[in-house]
Formats: structure tokens, C-alpha cells, sequence
């Protein structure tokens, strides 16, 4: 029991300080995991991440399942996903109760109106950095993506399955060309 | 209310499953379910969910699912909509972790994560275009001169790696100065 409140502990740290989500969040997961409890080597850290950024869901909540089911199996992966969702559950459930009374207040909707722009900023500023590692055809898959995604409004899942597809593809063909690894 | 709790559940389960390439990209099928498929919460409203996920601690993907459960169900939504977006991450972490599969080194796995990469970035432009250039008129992030101002001022402090957290917050406060004298 002790060990479960630990993990729960840990991750509920984890879960109430990573603000802004994703890449933002890894250094304070390291230090938690790694330094403080030893629960992982820094290798093992390693590739946990590899695996929880390759796998679908926040990297946040990969981990906590990773960490938690390798100590203490099921109950362990439910006290860390437990740990990860509870802050950001409760403190968006309370925004949402008083958002909704507060949004047609006249200040708030100013305030908005100036965040809007500046969250369609934080969503681009990535996309530069993503493309510009990119060869040109690649490019152009991501482009024609976005243009369908937007125009038409049809579900982004089936790009998802489409490229898997391709990149499965691609994997058996050259592996039939330089062997197995 | 069943048929919307059971929708809910749908759609997150969706959300969680096909979540590759953490928050931003997760933006786009958040979209793409929550107000093309099922006209929960207009486009307006969906910007200013993910300037308070911004905010606040967590995932967008856990911050969203809670916001809209409740906006479309209650408390109970919110419960629904959390709890399913966990279920994949949470399911196949488990057995990746059982396993203990060391999936970057199969190139299966490699083909698929690179054949979704392209997509990923297809699926974050696309998110951006939704709210640049939405389909419906209804709150619009771009409003007027000011909204370019605070995006072009927004998009060079982001790619120069302010905090986010502190540009959302700054950006509010140009909207009060602006919008609410």
C-alpha cells in the first residue's frame, strides 16, 4: 500500500506541475523518476521515451502506465495514471463550472479575444521547425494533409492509417532488399 | 443523455487511440471530432479550451476530454470523456511494458512511426488553418488588425522559445487594453 501511494504521489506531482504539456514535461519526469526514486536507469529513461513518444497518448500519461505497471502490475499503472489525470481533471472541471458563468463576462471576452491569436501563433511555430527537417516530398504529403483535413473535414485518422500503412510497406520492402535486422 | 454519454466515450476512445504526436497534433482530431462530427462546442470555444489547457496543468488531450465532457454532459461527462481518452494509452502501454518490447529497434514499427510522421505535421498545419480560416463565422480568432499584431508579435517571441504559459497570459492581458475600453 505504502508503494502505491509513493507512485501516486510522484505522478500526481508530476501531473499538477507540467504545464504546456508534451517536450515541456520530460525534465521534470527524469528528475522524479530517475534521481529521486531510482525507479528507472537513465538508459531505461531513454527508452521510455522513445516508446511512449511512438506510442499513441500524452508522453505523461505513457510514462506514469510504464512506471507504475513494472513496480506494482495493474494496481500500480492505475495509482500512476490515477496520479497524472487527477490535478488536470479537477482543476479544469472547476474552469469549466465557472468558465461557463464567467465567458460573456465583458473583460474575459476581451481577454480572450487577444489569447486567440497568440494560441493560433503557438500552434504554428512548430510546424516550422517539423517541416524544415523534412525532404520536399514529405513536405507536400503534410501539405496536402492539412489542405483535406481543413477544407473538406475529413477525419485526420485515415492519413493516420494511410501513412502507416505506407510506412509498413516501406519497412517490409527494404527489409526483403538488406535482409532482417 | 445515454447516447450522448456513449458518443463521448466514442470519441475520446478515438482521440486517445489515434493520438500520435502529442498535443498540438492531437489538436486536429479533437477538432475534427468534437466540433465537425459532433457539434459540441463551436470553433471559438474550442480555441479558448486549448488557451486554458495552455494554462493549466496537464495534457491537452486529459484537459479537453474534461472540459467538453462536462460542457456536453455534466460531471458525469466529464468522467466519460476522461476516462476513455486514458484507456488506450493505458491498455497498450500495459503491453508494451508485459512484453517489454523494445520497439524502436523492430522496423515495423519504425516504418510506422515514419510513415505517420508527415502526417502529424499535416494534422498540426491543419488544426492552425481551422482556426486561421474557419468554416463558420462564429467566434473567429482573427477579428480585425489587432489579432494579426498580437499573432505576428506571438509567432517571433514562440520561436524564440518564450514560455508559453507567459504569452498566453500576456496576450490576455493586450486583449483587455484593447477590446475592453
Amino acid at each position: 500500500m505504502g508503494e502505491l501511494l509513493t507512485i501516486f504521489w510522484s505522478f500526481l506531482k508530476i501531473g499538477a506541475f507540467t504545464f504546456g504539456g508534451g517536450y515541456a514535461m520530460i525534465p521534470l519526469i527524469e528528475h522524479e523518476v530517475v534521481v529521486r526514486r531510482h525507479w528507472l536507469s537513465e538508459r531505461e529513461f531513454g527508452d521510455l521515451l522513445t516508446i511512449a513518444q511512438a506510442a499513441p497518448g500524452p508522453i505523461s500519461l505513457n510514462t506514469a502506465v510504464f512506471v507504475g505497471y513494472k513496480y506494482r502490475k495493474y494496481s500500480g499503472a492505475l495509482a500512476a495514471i490515477l496520479g497524472v489525470v487527477v490535478p488536470s481533471f479537477v482543476i479544469i472541471l472547476l474552469v469549466a463550472i465557472f468558465f461557463s458563468q464567467m465567458r460573456h463576462n465583458h473583460w474575459v471576452e476581451a481577454a480572450f479575444m487577444g489569447m486567440r491569436p497568440a494560441v493560433v501563433a503557438l500552434i504554428v511555430t512548430p510546424i516550422i521547425g517539423l517541416a524544415k527537417g523534412m525532404r520536399w516530398w514529405l513536405v507536400a504529403i503534410a501539405a496536402a494533409t492539412a489542405l483535406t483535413v481543413w477544407h473538406f473535414g475529413i477525419s485526420p485518422i485515415w492519413f493516420l492509417i494511410a501513412g502507416a500503412a505506407c510506412g509498413l510497406l516501406w519497412a517490409a520492402r527494404r527489409g526483403e532488399e538488406v535482409g532482417d535486422d | 443523455m445515454i447516447s450522448t454519454l456513449l458518443a463521448l466515450f466514442v470519441s475520446y476512445l478515438k482521440i486517445g487511440f489515434f493520438g500520435f504526436g502529442g498535443g498540438y497534433a492531437m489538436l486536429s482530431l479533437i477538432h475534427s471530432e468534437v466540433v465537425v462530427r459532433n457539434g459540441w462546442i463551436t470553433n471559438g470555444e474550442f480555441t479558448d479550451i486549448v488557451a486554458i489547457s495552455q494554462m493549466t496543468p496537464g495534457p491537452i488531450a486529459i484537459n479537453s476530454a474534461t472540459y467538453i465532457g462536462y460542457e456536453v454532459a455534466g460531471i458525469f461527462g466529464s468522467v466519460v470523456a476522461t476516462v476513455a481518452v486514458c484507456i488506450p494509452a493505458m491498455t497498450l502501454m500495459m503491453l508494451i511494458t508485459h512484453f517489454f518490447l523494445r520497439l524502436e529497434h523492430n522496423r515495423y514499427v519504425r516504418g510506422v512511426v515514419m510513415g505517420m510522421r508527415p502526417v502529424v505535421v499535416g494534422m498540426i498545419a491543419s488544426a492552425a488553418l481551422l482556426l486561421i480560416l474557419p468554416h463558420d463565422t462564429e467566434g473567429q480568432s482573427f477579428i480585425d488588425g489587432w489579432s494579426w499584431a498580437i499573432f505576428a508579435i506571438a509567432l517571433l517571441l514562440s520561436a524564440r522559445k518564450l514560455n508559453p504559459i507567459l504569452l498566453i497570459v500576456a496576450s490576455g492581458v493586450a486583449g483587455v487594453l484593447i477590446y475592453g475600453f
